[in-house]
């Protein structure tokens, strides 16, 4: 998969989890989920059941721990799907 | 400090309406709520009839976002947000802004049972199944006791306390006398207080397993005995939330806010689960102290008591409360106040039935009828060596009152009574 690919199926994803108070325009691969989309961290660990769901992948505790922004997120689907 | 307290807002979700307006409406009309549900039958649980608020998505979205709703899964979180912001705003207040400080002097004392059985099964299932880092990240939150004036304090904006009680049926009870004392100490203006339930079938089976639930009239919930009757032999289970607006009635002239009824005063007690009182019976003797000592705090007489809005669940126990009620206000036969219940209408709504019932009798004192006592005739004859049939009605009665009693009781021998005084 591209990560062209990855992000068309994981930005509909995201977009569920965006406070009111944040446009869908601000979504972009380099943003910070949590400091920049203002997520809720309680909430990164709901994108990825939807991203293990979507993928068909585990995502671990340590892996959790690399996930900043969604270049990330797309990084580390395309090494698990690989 | 010794404020004097008012009602000013209250809000509904229940089996015959969600909602003020139409809550009102089917009480007037007598209108019941108890319905046949197949997944009863299908879990062959004895009683197939309960009790249910009519929710609609669309409503759900009037009060939480797409995204609170997602992997949301609690019927009484979401009936004491519907009932909790309803009478926020029926008492005109607004929620703080979100950048906002808190609302310091409101408070929240919102109580439950149990809290989002339905999210615990879901969790249990995925824990079973080894699979604990799957749970949704809402879970806590739904699953603590607390997840209701959890959920109603971020909606709103509270600084005051904001906590859950819980004292089985008497729930409701025990928030309003708690958030009353809380104004009357001066240490808050307004507390939203109320109860909630869960429905369906892991909250009721206990109690079906228990045989208190009436499981004859599977076929015929529009028949099903009601409480007084001498025929009822259990209660059906409903569900819901019922919540007030109390307010100190300083603050509330001085917002020019609508009053409903003054709080005039309340006790709470325990019987002990001493003499005839067990887990699940009441001690009589605790019943007559508990109604005595809120007329003692509110410094009224027993005669000074016009209408009972009573816990009557339509048991064995119904004879006992009557004669108790007889006992404590010193009065019987015609001398005896008008008194009803309404579960007659909605079943118990278990944890929410106090409040839910609290609402009623505080709608009922405002427009000035009595509703009437669904399927209680023929009334139970222990009943009637005590009060005169005529106290009460089995059509609803338009007529004002002043002064009214509503008790509560519950597991645990728990017991709690309010005393409300119309505001001229």
């Amino acid at each position: 998969m591209t990560s062209e690919e990855i992000y068309i199926k994981i930005e509909p994803i995201i977009k569920n989890y965006l406070p009111e108070d944040v446009s869908k325009m601000e979504i972009s691969r380099e943003s910070d989920l949590t400091k920049e989309l203002n997520i809720n961290s309680a909430h990164l660990i709901d994108i990825v059941l939807d991203v293990e769901d979507v993928f068909d992948i585990e995502i671990k505790n340590e892996d959790l721990e690399k996930l900043r922004n969604l270049n990330d997120v797309i990084n580390l689907i395309k090494q698990k799907t690989e | 400090m010794n404020n004097r307290v008012v009602i000013t807002g209250l809000g509904v979700c229940s089996p015959i309406g969600v909602g003020l307006p139409d809550f009102t409406k089917a009480l007037k009309n007598g209108n019941s709520g108890i319905r046949y549900y197949s997944e009863l039958e299908d879990l062959k649980f004895s009683c197939h009839l309960g009790a249910i608020p009519e929710v609609t998505e669309e409503k759900k979205r009037e009060y939480l976002t797409e995204l609170q709703l997602r992997n949301f899964k609690s019927s009484s979180i979401l009936y004491g947000i519907i009932a909790g912001m309803d009478a926020l705003k029926d008492a005109k207040i607004s929620a703080s802004k979100i950048d906002d400080d808190p609302l310091w002097d409101l408070g929240i004392i919102f109580g439950t049972g149990v809290s989002s059985v339905e999210k615990f099964r879901e969790s249990i299932h995925k824990v079973d199944d080894k699979n604990a880092r799957r749970l949704s990240s809402n879970t806590v939150q739904q699953i603590m006791t607390s997840g209701i004036s959890a959920y109603l304090g971020g909606l709103i904006g509270a600084g005051n306390i904001v906590t859950t009680n819980s004292s089985a049926c008497s729930t409701g009870t025990e928030a309003l006398l708690l958030g009353y004392e809380r104004i009357k100490t001066g240490k808050a203006k307004q507390m939203l207080c109320g109860s909630t339930s869960d429905h369906g079938p892991y909250i009721w089976a206990g109690f079906d397993a228990l045989r208190i639930t009436n499981y004859r009239y599977n076929d015929a919930p529009e028949k099903v005995p009601g409480p007084l009757s001498e025929t009822a032999n259990g209660f059906i289970p409903g569900s819901g939330a019922g919540a007030y607006l109390l307010e100190s009635l300083t603050s509330a002239e001085k917002r020019g806010a609508t009053i409903y009824a003054e709080v005039l005063g309340g006790a709470v007690n325990n019987g002990g689960q001493r003499g005839k009182g067990t887990m699940t019976a009441p001690n009589n003797k605790a019943i007559i102290k508990c109604i005595q000592a809120a007329l003692n705090d509110s410094k009224i007489e027993g005669r000074d008591i016009e209408y009972i809005n009573g816990h009557l669940t339509a048991t064995s126990k119904d004879p006992d409360e009557i004669e108790s009620w007889c006992k404590a206000l010193n009065r019987k036969g015609n001398n005896f106040p008008f008194i009803n219940s309404l579960k007659g209408a909605i079943g118990h709504c278990i944890g929410a039935s106090a409040s839910i019932e609290i609402v009623s009798a505080l709608v009922q004192m405002k427009e000035g009828f009595i509703f009437q006592n669904n399927n209680c005739e023929p009334i139970h004859p222990e009943i009637l060596k005590n009060i005169s049939i005529d106290k009460i009605p089995t059509q609803t009665l338009y007529k004002t009152f002043n002064i009214m009693a509503k008790a509560s009781f519950g597991f645990g021998d728990v017991n709690a009574c309010v005393i409300f005084k119309k505001n001229k």
